[in-house]
């Protein structure tokens, strides 16, 4: 065969196979950490789907951090369904690119948050500052590492997490604000993403503390073993809810809104909640939860939505331009 | 156009066609969106956008390190091409293919490695450490990140004015009594500051603009090591798209306003 031929019969196979796959493609749009997690998934997902007697799907995955993806797909990133970090995020879906209805977070239960995580401290084996809660990073000496929260959806759950401690614990708006300069003077790097501030603390061995979703930590300490760090459950922290939903204007487009809905509905599933938690994502399902009871700390959380009045009111309160961050980095 | 010779070759309407062709559809048309995009702010509201403190800050860096960068490229850039042009040794060959490794890495991956050994628990960094020095998280990160990115740019347009200068003409220079210092000042030099300028020039241009590889050397601390591609990068996560313009055309303007007074020195310095 000829080089030419050959060729020619690629291109062929191409255009003629390109189009069976098209039509059981998904797109699911995600954020940095949930890589492992949706890899595990999208094979158990397969295999109940085929089994009652659907057509396999490919499911293809992208992750970035939760604020740029949610831009892509506004963009016009043909996301058939979106993961990603915050519902805030997902909001903008709606608020800027017109692509799902107001109300998409009340199709799915539990606020469409079918697995949920939480703030923890990742200190270095043996704890050699005595760091046990929020008021210890605070003091002489320590160094935090947390990214930006103005570019990291994970930092902006690791500076709610620090507020409402400070709130609870000095009992006012004023010293928590007074609490959150402070321990942003403690922090010598501010990375732009949660995996960037994981390879800081980590690699580069920057800092004595690193503020991380629960599953990144652990994560990391899988990673490495467990002999260079432990993790430190803080006396409170917040729930960090990841919500998920299908993109309306995709899916009708693509005709694949039957095989989305099933699959992020299978996300609920006992064996969804399986997966979700053997990839360190606190679970939903109770009964999946008692069996994982052993490897999650038990911690006291506030909620975005009863502690702080959404996304919608503490996005543009703490993070948007002139916020509460940008003033603890003014008044410098 | 009086004095316009019909040249060898000819198509002069065609070749600007494709030019002005080639040119709107990389350059104008996405600058021309830019700005279009910015006049959804009033005057007022740019000014405002452009004049916040955090800004200004970030100005200032990223056009000092840049800047401090193409110089540091200016000096070692000239010694390395004059190394390769004027010296054969053994592994010259490589060195010369190694000099643009630097535009061939993902800048993100340059980055991460020279994070990993310029922090202050890294390889070199626990030496400078030592002595006191910070490098990594400092200014200092920055420009080195940048004299890495930049590094081919002075090196490739210096060298073949460089290879270009014949030998004889130093000898004929040393011949009539010159002495080396006099041969570089009044004979290397002046051939080869336009080229120089060039590769500075490029060099300043790319630095100004670079974010992957500064990113993770940066520490990104607001007002002091925050530079001006990452705070367009904030405003978009909060989906403030003029706001980023507004940015982008400040950074477009300094840049072009510089890259202009560089052009019209090298004009000076070409027909004295």
């Amino acid at each position: 065969m000829s080089i030419r031929t050959l060729s020619l019969s690629l291109i062929a196979s191409a255009l003629f196979a390109a189009p069976a796959l098209a039509q059981t493609t998904l797109l699911n749009v995600s954020y940095d950490p949930t890589r492992e997690l949706y890899v595990e998934y999208n094979k158990a997902f397969n295999k109940h789907w085929t089994a009652q007697g659907n057509e396999a799907v490919t499911v293809q995955q992208s992750h970035g951090g939760s604020g740029k993806q949610a831009r892509a797909v506004i963009d016009g990133l043909k996301a058939d369904v979106v993961t990603l970090a915050l519902a805030g995020d997902i909001d903008e879906l709606h608020k800027l690119g017109k692509l799902i209805p107001e109300n998409w977070q009340e199709r799915l239960p539990q606020a469409s948050t079918p697995y949920t995580s939480t703030i923890v401290f990742l200190v270095r084996k043996g704890n050699p500052k005595n760091i046990k809660d929020w008021g210890d990073l605070t003091k002489d000496g320590v160094e935090v590492i947390t990214p930006n929260p103005k570019t990291s959806g994970g930092a902006r759950w690791n500076f709610l997490a620090a507020w409402a401690w400070a709130q609870q614990h000095y009992g006012s708006e004023a010293k928590a604000q007074e609490y959150v300069k402070a321990l942003y003077q403690h922090v010598p790097v501010l990375d732009t993403g949660a995996r960037a501030s994981t390879i800081t603390f980590v690699n580069n061995q920057i800092g004595d503390v690193l503020l991380a979703w629960e599953n990144e930590a652990f994560l990391a300490l899988k990673e490495q073993g467990g002999d260079q760090f432990e993790i430190v459950a803080p006396s409170l922290s917040i729930l960090a809810e990841p919500p998920v939903s299908v993109v309306d204007k995709n899916v009708d487009k693509h005709g694949t809104r039957k095989v989305a809905e099933a699959y992020l509905q299978y996300l609920y599933s006992e064996e969804g909640q399986r997966i979700a938690a053997k990839n360190f994502y606190r679970p939903r399902n109770e009964k999946v939860a008692a069996e994982f009871a052993q490897q999650f700390p038990n911690l006291k959380l506030v909620t975005i939505d009863k502690d702080f009045g959404g996304w919608k009111t503490a996005q543009p309160k703490f993070f948007n331009d002139g916020g509460v961050f940008d003033q603890i980095y003014q008044a410098q | 156009m009086s004095r316009r010779i019909s040249p060898v070759i000819p198509g002069f309407g065609l070749t600007l066609g494709y030019t002005l062709v080639y040119l709107s559809l990389l350059v104008l048309i996405p600058l021309g969106a830019l700005f279009l995009k910015t006049t959804d702010l009033t005057w007022a509201q740019f000014i405002q956008v452009i004049s916040a403190p955090r800004v200004l800050a970030a100005l200032k860096l990223s056009f000092s390190t840049a800047f401090f960068a193409a110089l540091i490229n200016g000096v070692i850039g000239t010694l390395l091409a004059w190394v390769l042009v004027r010296y054969t040794f053994p592994g010259r060959k490589i060195i010369d293919a190694m000099i643009d490794l630097p535009f061939a890495l993902p800048t993100a991956v340059a980055g991460i490695a020279l994070t990993a050994l310029y922090a202050p628990k890294g390889l070199i960094g626990s030496l400078a450490a030592d002595i006191g020095l910070k490098i990594a998280y400092t200014p200092l990160g920055i420009t080195l990140a940048l004299t890495f990115v930049t590094l081919p740019f002075v090196v490739r347009t210096v060298q073949p004015v460089l290879a270009d200068i014949p030998r004889e003409v130093e000898e004929a220079a040393a011949c009539l009594g010159a002495k080396p210092l006099q041969v570089a000042r009044h004979v290397l030099l002046p051939a080869l500051l336009p080229a120089w300028l060039t590769g500075f020039a490029l060099a300043f241009a790319r630095g100004v603009g670079e974010y992957g590889s500064v990113i993770f050397i940066a520490g990104n601390m607001p007002m002091k090591t925050e530079i001006l591609p990452l705070l367009i990068m904030v405003k978009l996560d909060q989906y403030d798209y003029t706001g980023a313009t507004a940015i982008g055309v400040l950074m477009l303007v300094v840049s072009f306003i510089l890259l202009l007074a560089i052009n019209l020195l090298q004009r000076r310095i070409e027909t004295p």
